[in-house]
């Protein structure tokens, strides 16, 4: 049913470096735009999604970005996995606190792109690495 | 690396960020900013950021630097041209800018800039200035 | 009981052979039933439309509606009730147009010794009715898509930004204020700072009969957004119930200036900007 632009299949970017931070932006602006989310809400995914994939690259020490195409039935969003291999996180809690930061930043990131998606769900421990997952929905 | 010129319009500083900065771009502007105050004597910065489509917490936190660097050099930073989405995903982040001032487009930044000079230097507020003013601003 | 391919072709067969006939009788029971609000040129040519397409469809097509070859004749429903919807006839108005073919059918075997099995006659049947469904399906649709844009449209007419003066915008809000309406207000307001490059924004609450905290806190969402952009907001119109249930929440304006009414919060903003102007003197030749 998606006639006219195809969305394909989840798109992967690797995030090992500054410029990889910006193309991950770059495809979930594309695909936001072809999903027709409102410009408000294409703003506010790029936005969540620079945030977490610095965080995959600082905190992580690089990782990947996979961008997909969901449907409910009744609309359409983009979902996007964050996933590293680096030390993970001890506390959940703390991390996602406004203000709260271990790298010298605004402490923002976490808590910040959580109320800027309307599906954030994290996965993380110790030695396991972190994965994060964000959903935007279109209205 | 790509890098955002820095042009002398008088006696301000005109920064118009027209591309998707990486990180270090970022970095980049905020050390060349500070060199071009301290070589030009200029008393004010104004960044546009009309183009910008997003604006994240290490973007946001890049402004207040810029602003607290060129204030402890004696220069007026301004940052105009802000989009509306890019606002309202800034308030939704958390992102407050303190200490940065804003204006709607580059001529109301000129003006703010001014405004705040003659302050500074001491000007009075008589009330025949206030005719000629209105005058000379009115379109 | 469905329709067999042989079947579908048996009631093609009977649509060609008593074509004339068929798209006459169609055309009136329909046309009684609408009692003339559509004139019977134009239910003729949507009838004969309709005939032509399910002898295109073929036998194969009419067993099965949900085949290519049936894609003209779902084509043709479709439209046939998108125009009635939109023309407000009602969905019954709209079926009848298509069950009327039964009535036809059947009169085909009565009066014109048409061969008509038992079985034919309830197969046939139960083929209009799958085809009287499909256009309902297609008017619920396009109502639907009305009400929607009409929606939008009754949105888009209650929150009319508005310049008062020179670099001054107002928002009269009127009504309820949900979360929705509340967003598209801001989004409306922001965007019309920027077009017209007015630092001042009074959003007059006048007509707003409560505020809840979700509106609270979308109205100061607003007024920080429109900080950030380098504009002021003014909220004006705080009735004395609103001020109460403010101070109830305990939600905090903190430093955002409030007006009684519109033409307060104007005079608060033409003293700000004369106070301005006064400064933006160019003295600095001197």
């Amino acid at each position: 049913m998606t006639a006219g632009v195809d969305l394909g299949g989840p798109q992967t970017q690797a995030i090992g470096s500054d410029e990889d931070v910006v193309r991950v932006r770059q495809l979930v602006r594309t695909v936001a735009v072809a999903v027709k989310l409102s410009l408000v809400d294409q703003t506010k995914l790029v936005t969540a999604a620079s945030e977490l994939a610095r965080n995959t690259l600082i905190y992580g020490g690089g990782g990947t970005a996979e961008v997909t195409v969901v449907e409910d039935g009744r609309r359409r969003g983009v979902r996007i996995v964050f996933a590293d291999s680096g030390p993970g996180i001890v506390d959940l809690g703390l991390a996602l606190t406004d203000g709260y930061t271990t790298g010298g930043g605004l402490g923002l990131g976490l808590s910040g792109s959580r109320r800027l998606v309307d599906d954030f769900d994290i996965q993380t421990a110790p030695g396991e690495g972190t994965r994060i997952t964000i959903t935007k929905w279109s209205r | 690396m790509e890098r955002v010129p820095v042009l002398k319009i008088g006696d301000i500083l005109l920064v118009s960020i027209q591309i998707d900065m990486s990180d270090q771009t970022a970095v980049t502007l905020q050390e060349d900013l500070a060199e071009r105050i301290v070589a030009t004597g200029c008393h004010g910065v104004i960044i546009d950021i009309t183009a910008l489509d997003i604006v994240d917490s290490f973007v946001g936190r890049m402004l207040s630097t810029i602003a607290s660097i060129s204030k402890v050099l004696d220069a007026e930073t301004v940052v105009v041209g802000m989009r509306p989405a890019v606002a309202i995903t800034l308030v939704e982040l958390g992102l407050s800018l303190n200490g940065i001032r804003t204006a709607l487009n580059v001529e109301r930044g000129m003006e703010l800039i001014a405004a705040t000079r003659d302050d500074d230097l001491g000007y009075d507020d008589t009330p025949g200035d206030v005719e000629s003013a209105t005058a000379a601003t009115s379109p | 009981m469905a329709l067999t391919a042989d079947g579908g072709n048996r009631l093609v067969e009977l649509l060609t052979g008593h074509g004339e006939r068929v798209v006459q009788r169609w055309t009136e029971v329909v046309a009684a039933s609408l009692r003339g609000r559509l004139s019977l040129a134009e239910l003729r040519l949507q009838v004969q439309e309709l005939h032509a397409s399910m002898i295109n469809a073929g036998g194969a097509g009419l067993a099965d509606l949900q085949v290519p070859a049936a894609g003209e004749l779902r084509a043709v429903l479709a439209d046939l009730s998108r125009s009635r919807a939109r023309q407000s006839f009602t969905a019954t108005e709209t079926a009848v147009s298509i069950y009327a073919l039964k009535d036809v059918l059947v009169e085909l075997a009565e009066t014109d010794g048409a061969e008509l099995s038992l079985r034919d006659v309830v197969d046939f049947t139960g083929l209009v009715d799958r085809m009287g469904l499909l256009t309902f399906e297609t008017y619920v649709q396009t109502r639907e898509g009305l009400i929607a844009d009409q929606a939008e449209q009754l949105l888009e007419l209650s929150t009319p930004v508005v310049k008062i003066w020179d670099g001054v915008v107002a928002v009269p809000l009127v009504g309820t204020l949900d979360s929705a309406r509340a967003q598209v207000v801001m989004e409306r307001l922001l965007q019309t700072l920027v077009d017209t490059g007015s630092p001042y924004a009074i959003i007059d609450i006048t007509g707003v009969p409560a505020v809840d905290t979700q509106v609270a806190q979308h109205i100061l969402k607003t007024v920080v957004a429109a900080r950030l952009m380098g504009a002021d907001c003014i909220i004006s119109g705080i009735r004395p119930q609103i001020a109460q249930t403010i101070v109830a929440l305990g939600i905090e304006f903190g430093d955002i200036a409030t007006k009684a009414s519109l033409a307060d919060a104007l005079r608060h903003v033409l003293r700000l900007t004369g106070v301005e102007a006064s400064r933006r003197h160019p003295r600095r030749e001197a």
